[in-house]
């Protein structure tokens, strides 16, 4: 009982540390470049808050990750674009269609020129997409590796969609060139900053979320279904509905993530949501420690920044280096870094608890650590 | 109770920190009344008071494209170690800051963003697919800096932050077709990878062939590396057209040529006139599988000029006898030495200073005298079509009778009306 509080306690003391940082350290001491970049990192971040709940708690591993994002992203971008093309009396006909297209609107892009429609989409499209493909999904039982293929397909599928609509989507070049944002000039550093903020508001909320899903007796019954679905099934729980609950949780955090993601990096293109990208969102999560709160979070950032730094030093040692990091942690640390410390203490026969100096603030208490890193054997 | 606790902790942090977003940014509610009277964003950093000044290189060294771009990388270096050595840009040593654009639009716009901003180049050179053209442009126009794209692309834009060095459709393209037509040629067959250069130019292809009496009997696409053309292939064969223009990127000409010649078609029987094939490409091909096609470009290996002999004998011995020169390469390396020539008549390294210079600088490129259009940033070219030989190098067996102006929006061809409305 005393651990739990204090878990707890150092629950509220890490967000509120995790909000100083982000909200108030970073936007001061970083360069505007710099800033916009992580604001970037914090969309992955989001995404891996997802994955982590998914896959880490879930056991579900999904590849295929970047068709939320994706659809969130060009939800966004679409209405960005239409938004831009009707300022100051223009032709409400974004510049690429006249050049590659009939020069008209199609119909299915008309709805995203209200900002309330498009505010909802992002959130409701991957939700209901995840709903639907969810319930088909794991009503038949369908999980492992099968889940894993189905849900790569589904972004492959969707990265060669888009391509090949070059005069709706934008094909191959994406959605680009945006001026403004609800009305704000993209140009304004301010406004950089605003949306930055943003995403970090939205972050710190998507981990609050995950924590009390983790914590409540629904992120029990989920671990339960990635460890014994039988069992959880012979209970009289549906498996099927849990699952679908974190998918659809999931592919909302994507989803938006996505959205997030086209006003601050001022792009979205399928090169960003096919295979690779899917991928690399479960590079972090793996990396940081997909069972626990924040390991995905860390993982995605600090895996996004370091390619960042070090992909243009060394453009080919990178894939390398990145693919090697992915197996070495696969392999030998299936719990990710964030099972580092309680990997040593146990070698070194200390009550977990007691250790730990290197734990983040808010880990779940180290009973529900346990849980989260041992059942990896189970759910590979 | 426990819940509400936590629950408590959450609600006020999540009010704290949507607190900190309106009060530090609520106030900006920045709507310019239009485009062109606000638009001053671009504060430029460029240093100019040291001995040397920045200049950025953005290829994909990584990801698909690493094998194209890394040669135009290696020319843009050559061109660079050149200059510094005759005495830099206006007494100033080239300090080059390479960044890789990994083949993916997106990271050419973050790159080309920290080029600009972080390491405040005094212009950029690089890029290769339209997609990472496309999307440096608004970064580039965003930031009021400058671009100078090496590749020839489908046309149907002019910015004033990036100059072209590559051949527009007009410089490449439309003369293919004329010197088609020229040689009787009367149905063509239209194969590419499904992108936007392709679509653009067989869109053009279509215009031309309507206007001039020549039959389309096909138009068929691939996506970006595929490797399956056998039905293409057959589709060809069975057509009989009397050519065709193949519009295909990357590795997918290796399986179409091969497939090609193993359904018994050679430059004899259905001859392919190709745009995105050069000298680099050819070995990975397979030189058995192209011997005697044709291509469209405005730059050879083999053109017999002075500064062609200096460029491929100054690019050997700094990489190599076994590579060779192509045409993206020989407009990256041009595109330096114009950025060079353009500031020295400036007198300066500012932005608009050196677009206000731009019209009618020329250089003695290795294709021959290039001229700098200021109307719309594209450079004059000469384009030529060319034989492959047995050595794997292209043979000129037909040249333009001059340099030919830049058109990128087809603005002076009749049949080209419809295109570009």
């Amino acid at each position: 009982m005393k651990s739990l509080l204090r878990g707890r306690l150092g629950t509220v003391a890490g967000f509120t540390l995790g909000a100083v940082l982000l909200l108030g350290v970073a936007p001061a001491l970083l360069p505007a470049f710099n800033l916009g970049l992580l604001g970037k990192f914090l969309c992955f971040a989001i995404v891996a808050v997802g994955i982590g709940l998914a896959w880490g708690r879930g056991g579900m591993l999904t590849l295929g990750q970047g068709v939320f994002f994706g659809l969130g992203a060009y939800i966004m971008a679409m209405h960005m674009k239409l938004a831009d093309a009707s300022l100051f009396g223009g032709s409400g006909v974004p510049d690429f269609m006249s050049l590659y297209g009939s020069g008209e609107v199609p119909g299915w892009w008309e709805p995203f020129r209200s900002p309330a429609v498009t505010l909802l989409a992002v959130v409701l499209v991957p939700g209901l997409v995840a709903l639907v493909l969810g319930f088909a999904i794991f009503k038949r039982r369908v999980k492992g590796a099968y889940f894993a293929i189905l849900s790569q397909a589904l972004a492959a599928a969707f990265a060669v969609f888009l391509i090949g609509q070059q005069a709706t989507t934008g094909g191959s070049n994406g959605l680009n060139g945006f001026r403004s944002f609800f009305g704000f000039d993209l140009k304004d550093p301010n406004n950089k900053l605003m949306l930055y903020m943003i995403a970090a508001v939205v972050l710190l909320l998507s981990v609050a979320i995950a924590r009390q899903l983790m914590h409540s007796r629904f992120g029990e019954l989920l671990v339960a279904v990635r460890d014994q679905e039988e069992r959880v099934r012979f209970l009289g729980y549906d498996p099927a509905t849990v699952k679908t609950v974190i998918y659809v949780a999931a592919a909302v955090l994507a989803g938006v993530a996505g959205a997030l993601f086209v006003p601050i990096v001022g792009i979205i293109s399928p090169a960003d949501v096919g295979v690779i990208p899917s991928i690399a969102f479960l590079i972090g999560v793996a990396i940081g420690g997909r069972g626990t709160l924040l390991g995905p979070v860390l993982g995605a950032v600090c895996v996004a920044a370091a390619q960042s730094s070090l992909s243009s030093t060394f453009p080919s040692f990178w894939v390398y280096f990145q693919g090697l990091l992915f197996v070495l942690v696969i392999g030998f640390m299936p719990g990710g870094l964030a099972s580092l410390p309680a990997l040593l203490g146990r070698r070194r026969r200390t009550p977990p608890e007691a250790s730990d100096p290197v734990a983040p603030p808010d880990a779940p208490d180290p009973d529900v650590e346990e849980r989260a890193t041992k059942p990896e054997e189970v759910s590979r | 109770m426990r819940v509400s606790v936590t629950k408590r902790a959450f609600y006020s942090l999540a009010a704290a920190a949507m607190a900190t977003v309106l009060a530090g940014c609520g106030s900006q509610i920045a709507d310019p009344a239009s485009a062109g009277s606000t638009a001053s964003s671009g504060t430029s950093c460029v240093d100019t008071s040291g001995s040397s000044i920045k200049v950025g290189f953005i290829n994909s060294l990584s990801g698909t494209m690493a094998i194209s771009e890394s040669t135009v990388f290696d020319s843009l270096s050559l061109a660079a170690e050149e200059i510094n050595a005759s005495g830099g840009v206006l007494g100033k040593q080239l300090e080059v800051i390479s960044e890789d654009g990994a083949s993916e639009p997106t990271k050419f716009a973050e790159r080309a963003g920290k080029l600009i901003q972080q390491d405040c180049a005094a212009a950029v050179f690089g890029g290769w697919t339209s997609s990472s053209r496309k999307a440096m442009l608004p970064v580039f126009e965003a930031n009021d800096a400058l671009l100078f794209y090496p590749v020839q692309y489908e046309g149907l834009e002019s910015s004033k932050n990036i100059f072209y060095t590559g051949a527009t459709t007009n410089q490449q393209i439309i003369p293919a077709l004329d010197y088609l037509a020229e040689q009787g040629t009367k149905s063509l067959f239209l194969v590419g990878s499904d992108y936007v250069f392709p679509r653009t130019a067989n869109k053009i292809i279509q215009a031309y062939a309507a206007a001039k009496g020549i039959e389309v009997l096909g138009e068929e696409y691939a996506p970006l590396g595929s490797t399956e053309f056998s039905t293409i292939v057959n589709k060809v064969r069975d057509s009989k057209a009397d050519a065709v223009f193949n519009t295909l990127n990357g590795d997918s000409n290796v399986a179409f040529f091969r497939q090609y010649r193993s359904v018994g078609l050679t430059a004899d029987t259905i001859p392919v006139v190709s745009v995105s094939i050069a000298e680099e490409e050819v070995p990975g091909i397979g030189l058995d599988n192209v011997e005697g096609q044709l291509t469209a470009w405005d730059y050879y290996q083999t053109l017999d000029t002075p500064a062609n002999k200096k460029f491929v004998a100054a690019f050997k011995s700094k990489f190599g006898t076994e590579r060779v020169t192509s045409d993206p390469m020989e407009a990256a390396y041009t595109s330096l030495y114009l950025w060079k020539a353009i500031v020295e008549k400036a007198g300066s390294f500012e932005v608009d200073k050196v677009q206000a210079a731009a019209d009618g600088v020329t250089f003695e490129a290795p294709e021959g005298l290039v001229t700098v259009n200021g109307e719309n940033n594209h450079i004059t070219k000469t384009p030529r079509i060319g034989k492959i030989n047995a050595e794997g190098l292209i043979d000129t067996v037909w040249s333009s009778p001059a340099a030919v102006e830049p058109d990128p929006f087809l603005a002076t061809y009749d049949w080209a009306k419809d295109l570009t409305k």
